[in-house]
């Protein structure tokens, strides 16, 4: 059994040696470096752009404006929750004739050097007439360009059930305003793109792709005008991904446009300062939230109002992250009756996409600041309101009457119940809560909060994978899906490896790479090990099927009798008489193969479609301690709970998590975009974008659990990517609130240190 | 060599090494393009994210907020001398292998010269000590946990 291990990671080696090939590391011979004009200016008519002075510098190879790309040049469409109300507020790769954000393309400078290229980009002068800037989503519409439409973009509408007979007759109504404020995934790798034409085949190849390359190729094809298989994607080693990395940006589709208009290999490296305001944003919704409910906790009905900050364009996302929290708001409760309106608005701010769970951190800490208050007025135990709410494990499949990301609202499995009787049983929450309690009545300012969420995963609608055995035995599996650093290829490994008995560390694990499968969705959604996973284990298994039945040709033996273990095949009960997985490949050449009567190699094609997503679940729990003299938060305890199904491999799923919580708390404490009255934003170093380091991480304490396999693959595995990441805003400001005193204390976040000081010092 | 360019000699993870480099081109990017090390990682270029580190003459730097002429004759290590030359890894790879303490690896070898500099000069280094030295890198991946785990089991096995 090779499922369920703690193996150590095949990605691992090279990484660890210098050996690993980033999005800089790659080179090609003659190559031109590429470096962006950005609008310093928020929002303005472009009038003129002076670009003499920086064409007359040394090295600097060409200087290209939107005047210089083709006539009618696409615009970067939406790759997933798309609508045609979005055609006009898509971004141009180019700013034409206006800027909407600090930060915006207007010209990229192609010179020999970096060091050139960059100088040259300060010798190009952009004339820019300012206009009035957007800075709030709230406010009323405003107009957004000349043709009649509003910075509006979209309202989402869901509901279901009776929700306003449930407020009019509940015996109590809860109403907040919440908000959670604008950070990104921020990997440590900038983004970053080489790109280059084969000159035998005119085939353009671009290095550094991420995420989702088989869509990126086809996106750039068609932008570009060329056939598909005249354009293929490389991903190389992938510096972090969470959901920021990978999509399509202007600068992707510029620099691959660039190297076949200059027949050169063009490579651009982002700085972090651009990433801070080029790459995409996310989060920034304002909810009003209000809740029918009885006197004993049970929520009746959930009526949700929420403006989203786009930005100051759609972006690939599309509606992505606000559909996502609009229709998992209601998370692991029953909620009868459901209403949501979700305004799309657009700011003069850096656009916005998906970041590691989004929408359910978002919706999670929204829910749950709801529920922590629900409890606070009726004089309830908040986990005693959590249990009254939960759906049970006899619900399950539970159906939630909406549909998300083209696929209806099912639950899978969950036995929510058992995992908060699992954390309150670790933390012995009775003993904890009078403990809490004493040391508040001694003047302490101690707290503890929830977060219980439904997290998503398992994307389809399909992956594949094409594995095959080399006559010297070694097993080689191809996928569309891509890796972001999380350990695919180990995961990938062991399922394969479970089937067939080859040890995992000799299993080699390709992805990302266009030209290798004609098809493939990609790393996000934590679709990969449900998809790619489930489609290895298709696979291998038909790989075994084959080999068993050739082997017994081979062996004169009948299949039922023959065993493999090991990647070797034996009569059961005369281990003499045996074959290796490798010997049985080699005789599927060509010939072999027709003399066994069936097709050559010993190999199969798989692939897992699914309509569904599936549905992990978390809970995390958070104790903490303020300082009075400094704001400062102190966690004293931090427990997530997480169940996945079933868990490959339970290093790198608790990896996953404990990483994702540094991210969560990064949201809940530290990480925002600021932005001033005109738009310009605040955060463009690591100096004032605050991410946390070890020392403001706490020690995780992770109790995962397989209560709960999936019904919709063979593995019955869940997705493991996001659940750190979901619960951590709503548990550390339910925490932060509760030592201040209160539930109703805080309402938004980041909380920030002065938040807590003038609450301690009534200032 | 273009006028602006000047030469430079550094010892670089045992071997002498000659390039021509501008004043203003950084170590990193030196070490980098000149050199053939792209282990060393730009994450910043602020000097805040530390995945740029190197040793320079055994003290961890930054190597984007210093320039390759300021390295003048310095003995310099990055991540490709850290094995030793028959191919085992130092424990310190060795340990963040076996303690699952990387994920996407852009941040590894900016840890591991950070940790092999403090333990070096300070092998009895305590774990508050490799907190707060480990604290000045940043990673996005892994929460840090696994960091520390290794760091703590390599010094152990370095002392022993």
């Amino acid at each position: 059994m090779v499922i369920g291990q703690r193996v150590k990671r095949l990605e691992d080696y090279p990484l660890l040696t210098g050996r690993g090939g980033f999005a800089a590391d790659q080179s090609r011979t003659g190559q031109l470096h590429a470096r962006f004009v950005r609008s310093q200016v928020a929002h303005g008519r472009i009038s003129g752009i002076e670009t003499d002075q920086a064409r007359a510098r040394p090295g600097v190879v060409a200087v290209l404006t939107a005047a210089d790309l083709p006539p009618s040049f696409p615009k970067i469409a939406p790759r997933q929750v798309g609508f045609d109300e979005m055609v006009p507020y898509l971004q141009s790769v180019l700013a034409c004739d206006r800027v909407r954000y600090v930060g915006e393309p207007i010209a990229v400078v192609i010179a020999t050097d970096a060091y050139e290229a960059e100088d040259a980009a300060e010798d190009v002068f952009v004339h820019i007439e300012e206009l009035t800037v957007v800075v709030d989503p709230r406010v009323e519409p405003s107009a957004w360009d000349d043709l009649g439409h509003d910075t509006e973009v979209m309202l989402i509408n869901e509901a279901y059930g009776e929700v306003d007979e449930a407020f009019s007759t509940a015996e109590c109504v809860v109403e907040l305003e919440l908000s959670v404020g604008r950070h990104s995934g921020v990997p440590m790798e900038t983004r970053g793109t080489l790109a280059w034409t084969d000159p035998m085949t005119g085939t353009l190849h671009v290095g550094g792709a991420a995420k989702v390359p088989h869509y990126n190729r086809n996106a750039l094809a068609s932008m570009l005008g060329l056939d598909r298989d005249r354009v293929q994607l490389h991903e190389i080693h992938v510096g972090g991904g969470f959901g920021i990395r990978g999509e399509l940006y202007p600068e992707d589709v510029v620099v691959a446009w660039a190297a076949l208009r200059l027949g050169r290999p063009v490579k651009w490296i982002e700085d972090r300062q651009e990433h801070l305001i080029a790459a995409n944003h996310s989060r920034d919704q304002v909810h009003v939230i209000k809740a029918a409910v009885g006197l004993d906790g049970v929520i009746h009905a959930i009526d949700d109002e929420f403006w989203q900050d786009q930005g100051a364009y759609v972006r690939t996302h599309g509606a992505t992250v606000p559909t996502l929290t609009a229709t998992l708001l209601p998370g692991p409760y029953r909620v009868p009756a459901y209403r949501v309106r979700g305004h799309i608005r657009l700011t003069n701010k850096t656009p916005a996409g998906t970041y590691r769970a989004p929408g359910r951190y978002e919706g999670s800490f929204v829910r749950e600041r709801l529920v922590d208050v629900i409890a606070e007025r009726l004089d309830l135990d908040p986990a005693e309101v959590r249990r009254r709410n939960l759906i049970g494990h006899e619900e399950m499949p539970y159906l939630r009457p909406m549909s998300v990301l083209g696929s209806k609202i099912e639950y899978d499995s969950g036995q929510y119940v058992r995992m908060l009787d699992r954390v309150l049983d670790h933390v012995d929450y009775p003993t904890l809560r009078a403990d809490v309690a004493q040391r508040r009545a001694d003047g302490e300012h101690v707290g503890f909060g929830f977060g219980f969420f439904v997290e998503k995963s398992g994307l389809g609608p399909y992956e594949g994978v094409r594995a095959s055995v080399d006559p010297d035995g070694a097993l080689r599996i191809v996928t569309g899906a891509a890796s972001v650093g999380q350990g695919v290829e180990t995961t990938i490994a062991q399922i394969a490896s479970e089937v067939l008995g080859i040890d995992y560390a000799s299993i080699r694990v390709s992805h990302g790479q266009t030209d290798e499968l004609p098809y493939g969705f990609g790393a996000f959604a934590s679709r990969v090990t449900v998809m790619t996973g489930s489609a290895t284990h298709l696979a291998a298994t038909e790989i075994r099927e084959k080999a068993l039945e050739i082997a017994a040709q081979m062996l004169e033996a009948s299949p039922e009798d023959l065993e493999l273990v090991d990647g070797r095949i034996s009569v059961r009960g005369t281990p003499a008489r045996s074959l290796t997985l490798g010997q049985v490949a080699a005789d599927l050449d060509p010939s072999g193969a027709r003399r066994h009567g069936t097709t050559p190699s010993l190999s199969a094609e798989s692939w897992f479609h699914t309509d569904h997503m599936t549905y992990p679940y978390g809970l995390h729990f958070a104790v903490v301690h303020l300082d009075p003299e400094t704001g400062h938060v102190a966690f004293e305890r931090y427990v997530i709970a997480y169940d996945v199904g079933r868990a490959i491999n339970p290093t790198l799923i608790e990896g996953q998590i404990v990483g994702g919580l540094a991210q969560g708390l990064g949201g809940a404490l530290y990480e925002q975009f600021v932005y001033d009255d005109l738009a310009q934003p605040q955060a463009t170093s690591f100096i004032d974008y605050l991410m946390p380091t070890l020392m403001e991480m706490p020690e995780v304490e992770v109790l995962l659990s397989e209560d709960a396999p999936s019904p919709l693959n063979p593995l019955g595995v869940k997705g493991a990517g996001e659940g750190g990441t979901t619960g951590a805003g709503a548990a550390i400001a339910g925490a932060i609130s509760d030592a201040l005193g209160s539930a109703e204390i805080i309402h938004s976040i980041p909380v920030a240190p002065a938040t807590i000081w003038a609450t301690l010092n009534d200032a | 060599m273009s006028s602006q360019e000047r030469p430079v000699t550094l010892e670089v993870n045992g071997d002498p090494v000659r390039v021509f480099v501008e004043a203003r081109k950084t170590l990193a990017d030196t070490l980098r393009e000149d050199c053939g090390l792209t282990g060393t990682h730009l994450g910043c270029e602020q000097g805040v994210c530390g995945a740029c580190t190197v040793l320079i003459d055994g003290d961890p730097v930054r190597s984007c907020l210093m320039f390759a002429v300021q390295a003048e004759g310095s003995e310099i290590r990055t991540i490709e001398g850290l094995e030793s030359a028959d191919g085992t890894l130092h424990p310190l790879q060795q340990s963040f292998w076996d303690h699952h303490g990387l994920q996407c690896g852009f941040c590894t070898p900016g840890f591991l010269m950070l940790a092999a500099g403090v333990l070096e000069k300070d092998p009895n280094a305590d774990e508050e000590t490799l907190r707060e030295a480990l604290s000045s890198n940043l990673c996005r991946c892994t929460g840090y946990q696994n960091i520390l785990k290794s760091v703590l089991a390599a010094a152990e096995k370095l002392r022993s």
